[in-house]
């Protein structure tokens, strides 16, 4: 009983939500999550749809190990067609929220359709139905929690939800649950605003059972403890969170800085993990309270932060005063880097009004740092602007452009188209930092070499989390490699896509594989499940994934040329650190990759490969 | 000698997979919502407190319960439900001061943390040693070797006598 095998399928025109049973031939060839969603995502909806028209469809998916004992089981995913992208999404999320639809007995629900007004969905294990919502329209992802904990009585809930972000339509609009995490990226918010609908409230007690209790326990135990004794998932992550790679990077010239123009930041030691567990010099407290674990994780990676109640974004506002989740890496890269601010607290408060507003902090600061080089070389003036001057390096202008962006308001709602879109309606489309119209995140090419082909061959626009050679590059997992050289990392992305794709779609999360290799996964996956599964089945299950959804991006109208990154990073030197001189080398690695792929030189998986992965 | 569940809520972070392991003992399957032993996020304050039955020795539902159902294991200590015995009367509910024995609409009877037998499983699942199970009588042990160590410090430095600093700033550390 490892899948629920059973899915539910809402129709938001009709109001109606009905039970139906798992296609289980795709299950065993897709595992679930990521992989199972896009299969049932890609037979159901034209590749050509408008992201935001009704006819785009909107999942929400665990995978078969969600639930379970397994270490990193809370993980679940949004998987849609990007508002942001117009590429297949999937976006992947931590927490409880995930869990609890496993538990009420869902492996995944699909929206089709779309709302006339305003609705959440109600479900209570098998019980599922629609609500009106008018109440919680217009409210933020934190109240929307708390009045739906009210609404159904219950403080057990789990809720994912859109803020006002979402229902703005800002291109970059996540789905947030249990208040402070997020399925961010490629605008899944917007997809869910554009359907009028504002929330999931999910009670599950039924529970989750696996196929082999006793052997799943061994294997997940021995997996347990292979992530206590290693010294990433063990004592770095839980210690100082991802934050840990603010000062790594920076030294090792590969920090995107001022939209990209630098590769170090000055103000780079004020912002990262260090900085947040030091008494501030304002009130003696640390920004950094706690941290916290996703459902079922023994690494907990997340920071909980609390702001320093007199900073100038939170002063008087006590609905700030009190704690949530604190910057991530990523998160205190785009809002600050990107920015060039190093105003740790205004980071913080960024950051929480991305968990408030749902908001996706990478775009986000990304966008920001776009628009203040437009600022900068007069392209947009005060005028655009509504007097904030957007200068870099402006904590004041961070905070009140991300405020209006996450409420749509004013010169936010330019922010809100994301930086591809922004940068073209000012003329000037060489400076958005994206890929496939998704802004890239906190490693920069010239310096890590690797990451150039990640971004550009990345599924859903540039992102980190699809081959994390930075694993290798900078902290030699599994095997050290040359950040310089881009040698070798053709082969190297096409692993880990692969190893990604189904790490996903089981339900656990990536940063597992710092230390797990899919030999010590696979036994967890083969005592949940029916079948036989090793690690080989796992990588053919992710490269069969990556394939498929590359052939959804051919027939929406993507090319071999979309496979690229912006100009400013294959032309400009990196000017400083070890990378200076550089440029990113996408050119020596893009056509190894295809090769490898088994795709045609335009970058179209070949008949062959796709007839070997049963496509 | 008697031991007792020892609960840490500074290391906890709210994984919840010691629910996960008692839900799976006494119910063979994973289910949080099931579990004896519950994980509370007080999100404000950023903190997870784990809680449980403390399996007090005048134990109120033990002595509210009108059928006898619940009894000392003696060799554990563990006030435990004896599901024959037990008519769901919800009585012991109401008499537990600490919320600890809840009714489970499935097998109309009650729930309560009975310690595994002696060995409980949410302790040896807990990824952060934020569970322990210690003996009783020597629960405070570690606590109390935190504050010599800390009283010792006086000691050694001559003249020096501790500044209120000095012991907020330990207070913090432990709260
Ligand atoms: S490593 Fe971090 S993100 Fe992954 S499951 Fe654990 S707490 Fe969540
Ligand atoms: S297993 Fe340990 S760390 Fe996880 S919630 Fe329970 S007590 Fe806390």
């Amino acid at each position: 009983m490892p899948w629920t095998k059973k899915l539910l399928r809402v129709d938001l025109t009709n109001g109606t939500c009905e039970s139906e049973p798992l296609n289980m031939d795709w299950a065993k060839m897709y595992l679930g999550q990521r992989g199972l969603a896009t299969k049932y995502f890609v037979e159901e909806c034209d590749p050509k749809v408008d992201p935001l028209s009704p006819e785009n469809k909107l999942i929400f998916a665990t995978g078969p190990l969600t639930g379970t004992a397994a270490p990193t089981s809370g993980r679940w995913s949004v998987i849609t067609k990007g508002a942001l992208t117009g590429a297949i999404a999937c976006s992947n999320s931590g927490g409880f929220f995930g869990a609890e639809l496993k538990n009420a007995g869902w492996d995944m629900v699909i929206f089709e359709g779309k709302s006339p007004n305003p609705v959440y969905l109600n479900i209570n294990n098998e019980e599922a139905e629609l609500k009106d919502a008018s109440a919680l329209w217009g409210r933020s992802v934190w109240d929307t929690e708390d009045m739906l904990r009210e609404i159904c009585g219950d403080d057990n809930i789990r809720c994912a939800s859109i803020g006002q972000a979402g229902e703005a339509q800002a291109l970059f609009a996540a789905v947030v649950n249990d208040k402070d995490r997020a399925a961010g990226r490629s605008g899944v918010g917007a997809v869910m605003g554009s359907k009028n609908l504002k929330s999931i409230a999910c009670r599950g007690t039924v529970g989750v059972q696996v196929g082999d209790p006793m052997k799943f326990l061994q294997a997940s135990g021995a997996c347990v403890k292979i992530l206590k004794e290693n010294a990433v998932t063990g004592e770095g992550l839980p210690t100082y969170g991802t934050q840990v790679l603010m000062n790594v990077i920076n030294e090792a010239g590969a920090l995107p800085t001022h939209n990209g123009s630098d590769v170090q930041f000055d103000g780079a030691s004020k912002i990262g993990a260090e900085a947040m567990a030091e008494p501030r010099e304002t009130d003696g407290k640390p920004n950094l309270v706690s941290t916290g674990a996703c459902f079922g994780c023994p690494i907990s990676c997340q920071r909980v932060s609390q702001m320093d109640p007199n900073h100038f974004a939170v002063k008087g506002k006590p609905k700030y005063h009190g704690t949530s989740g604190g910057l991530e890496y990523e998160a205190a890269w785009a809002l600050g880097c990107a920015t060039g601010v190093s105003d740790l607290e205004a980071l913080t408060y960024c950051n929480f009004i991305c968990n408030e507003y749902g908001m996706d902090p990478i775009s986000l600061g990304s966008t920001v740092g776009a628009a203040m080089e437009l600022y900068k070389i007069g392209a947009i003036t005060d005028n655009d602007t509504g007097g904030i001057a957007l200068e870099f390096g402006s904590a004041e202008a961070l905070c009140k452009i991300c405020d209006q962006t996450g409420l749509g308001e004013g010169f936010g709602r330019e922010i809100g188209l994301g930086s591809r879109r922004l940068c073209e309606k000012y003329g000037h489309p060489e400076l958005s930092m994206t890929v496939k119209s998704q802004e890239f995140p906190a490693y920069d090419p010239r310096g890590i070499q690797g990451m150039g082909l990640t971004y550009a061959t990345s599924n859903r626009g540039a992102c980190h989390l699809r081959s994390y050679t930075v694993a290798s590059e900078m902290l030699g997992i599994p095997e050290k490699t040359d950040p310089l050289t881009s040698d070798g990392k053709a082969g190297l992305v096409k692993i880990f896509q692969d190893l990604t794709a189904a790490v996903d779609s089981s339900g656990t999360c990536i940063f597992t594989t710092f230390a797990l290799s899919a030999d010590d996964i696979a036994p967890m996956v083969d005592a949940d499940l029916e079948g036989e599964w090793t690690s080989d089945t796992l990588m053919e299950i992710g490269e069969r994934i990556w394939n498929l959804e590359r052939k959804f991006n051919c027939a929406a109208g993507f090319t071999g040329a979309d496979d690229t990154l912006p100009q400013r990073l294959l032309k400009d030197a990196a000017k400083t650190g070890p990378a200076e001189g550089k440029v990113a080398e996408l050119d020596k690695m893009l056509p190894e990759y295809y090769e490898l792929r088994g795709w045609t030189s335009d970058g179209v998986p070949s008949n062959e490969t796709i007839s070997r992965l049963n496509l | 000698m008697q031991r007792a569940l020892l609960i840490d809520p500074n290391t906890c972070t709210g994984c919840q997979q010691c629910e996960m392991a008692c839900s799976y003992h006494h119910e063979g399957n994973f289910n949080p919502s099931k579990s004896r032993i519950r994980v509370f996020k007080f999100e404000l304050e950023g903190r997870f407190v784990p809680y449980t039955c403390t399996q007090c020795d005048e134990a109120w539902c033990m002595h509210a319960c009108p059928v006898d159902a619940i009894s000392i294991n003696p060799k554990t200590g563990a006030k435990e439900v004896s599901a024959e015995a037990c008519v769901g009367c919800k009585v012991c509910t109401i008499a537990c001061p600490f919320g600890t024995v809840n009714y489970n609409s499935e097998t109309g009877k009650v729930d309560k943390c009975d310690l595994c037998g002696g060995d409980p499983d949410c302790v040896k699942a807990c990824p952060t040693s934020a569970l322990s199970f210690t003996y009783a009588e020597e629960a405070g042990m570690k606590k109390m070797r935190l504050w010599a160590k800390e009283t010792d410090k006086g000691g050694q430095v001559e003249n020096k006598a501790y500044t209120e600093e000095d012991i907020a700033g330990y207070l913090d550390q432990l709260s």
